[in-house]
């Protein structure tokens, strides 16, 4: 039996649970705690250990999804959550300016740690105040190159397709 | 859609460079401290500003600038016959009072000072309404955005910002691949040329700062300078070593990891 997995980051509140939630036969949830200090509070319940998604591909592979844990002090995890990943998805929340900068840095942190294919899902997109993807790119100082795609994350079909952009590029990869 | 935001959270440093990189059509508002400000741009081109609390007309400009006096310029707005900017410019040329370049230049320096006192705004709501344009009857100018982003972030000394964009001073400079983006066609102060003619990616930032004997601060403010002016990217230096915990993908066999994505593709796709 093969596991592999690819991890969905990005900044607090940028929709990583809601996008492996979508796709996942599991309860994601499921290793949630609630935690409460005041500054996290925006939503009722927040990831402190790790979000966790399964797909079973047939009886012997499975694919795991990862999401990033949010705050600042778990930031050792991802070094972890990194290791042997096959791809990693960078959410962004289109309609908060004041997130591109942190999305910028996680990016680069994980590009650091892996040299495998990323993909960036501008999520939030169906928000009036969602920047456009193109401006979004320019805002994020990324490459043309860098494959950035429109996500709602919990329209399945928005999800299938960031995942399935992913895996085109890590297939491309593996075709050099 | 949106294209707004605090300049707490997107500088006007880079509120320029997207505008200029996506060659941008329309008019930004920008909610400062104590004024608002219009500026207007034209395929990525500055072509007109205006400041809330002040006379932005042609004459209010041209008495700003000492091409006329005061009293000129009331005496000019009770006779002329033409009350549009660009039929009083017309007037004034033909009349022989001022020259063309006289004129354009003064709404040009107007148009300057004005965004340059917006990268010292820190806090404002701005707002970028694509397709709006000034009156019909204004005088526009057309200035590159590249100079301008330049002098503003020399302007600009924000330490924490620049440790925050460049975090790393491991990393090498490359320049961009972009039509348009050509080096040769900027202005450069000595201190970047100095830097621009060590870009290489077997040069780090690091190495670079100490040939040019450049404080971690002056390496950084030029190096953003040079990637938000959209003319340079920083890229990881050749042959750097991956970080210790770094590792490429588990199955080392190609033809086994395409076909394990290829069963991947297709569970997703049936999902
Ligand atoms: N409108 C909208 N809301 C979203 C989207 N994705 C996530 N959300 C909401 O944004 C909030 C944060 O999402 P969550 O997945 O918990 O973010 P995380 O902190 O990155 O795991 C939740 O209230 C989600 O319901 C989206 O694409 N559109
Ligand atoms: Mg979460």
């Amino acid at each position: 039996m093969q596991t592999v997995k690819m991890v969905v980051t990005g900044p607090f509140n940028s929709g990583k649970t809601a996008f492996i939630q979508s796709v996942s036969e599991i309860d994601v949830v499921s290793t949630e705690r609630k935690i409460s200090t005041e500054a996290e509070r925006i939503k009722e319940t927040t990831t402190v250990a790790m979000d966790f998604g399964r797909i079973t591909v047939d009886d012997d592979l499975v694919l795991y999804l990862f999401g990033t844990p949010g705050q600042k002090r778990f930031d050792f995890m991802w070094e972890i959550l990194a290791e042997g990943m096959l791809g990693f998805v960078v959410m962004v929340d289109s309609a908060r300016p004041e997130t591109f900068r942190e999305a910028r840095g996680i990016l680069q942190t994980f590009r650091a740690y892996a040299p495998t294919p990323y993909v960036v899902a501008a999520n939030k997109q169906d928000l009036d105040d969602a920047w456009e993807v193109e401006d979004l790119r320019i805002a994020l100082g990324l490459d043309s190159k860098i494959k950035m795609l429109p996500c709602v994350a919990n329209d399945k079909g928005k999800v299938k397709s960031v995942l399935l952009e992913l895996l085109f590029s890590i297939l491309e990869e593996s075709k050099e | 859609m949106a294209l707004k935001g605090n300049l707490r959270d997107f500088n006007v440093t880079q509120l320029l460079n997207l505008i200029n990189i996506a060659q941008k059509t329309g008019t930004l508002t920008v909610e400062g401290p104590d004024a608002i400000s219009w500026v207007s741009f034209r395929a990525g081109k500055l072509i007109y500003a205006q400041m809330g609390n002040e006379d932005g007309s042609l004459t209010g400009i041209l008495t700003r600038a000492g091409k006329i006096t005061s009293k000129q310029a009331d005496v000019i707005k009770e006779n002329a016959t033409e009350k549009s900017d660009q039929g009083l410019g017309l007037l004034l040329i033909n009349a022989g009072y001022l020259s063309q370049q006289v004129i354009l230049g003064s709404i040009q320096q107007y148009a300057l000072d004005i965004v340059y006192q917006l990268f010292t705004w820190i806090d404002g709501l701005f707002r970028f309404d694509n397709d709006v344009l000034p009156p019909a009857d204004a005088i526009t100018i057309r200035m590159d955005l590249e100079n301008i982003i330049m002098e503003g972030s020399r302007q600009t000394q924000e330490w924490e910002l620049l440790k925050d964009e460049i975090p790393s001073l491991d990393m090498a400079l490359t320049f961009v691949d972009r039509p348009g983006a050509d080096i040769r066609d900027v202005q450069l102060t000595v201190e970047e040329w100095k830097v621009v003619s060590y870009i290489n990616p077997k040069n780090t930032l690091k190495q670079i700062a100490k040939t040019n004997k450049m404080n971690d601060l002056e390496i950084r403010r030029i190096v953003y300078g040079l990637v938000q002016a959209g003319l340079v990217e920083i890229i990881r230096p050749e042959g750097m070593p991956l970080p210790p915990k770094a590792k490429k993908l588990p199955p080392v066999d190609k033809k086994q990891q395409a076909s394990l994505v290829n069963k991947l593709i297709h569970r997703i796709r049936s999902l």
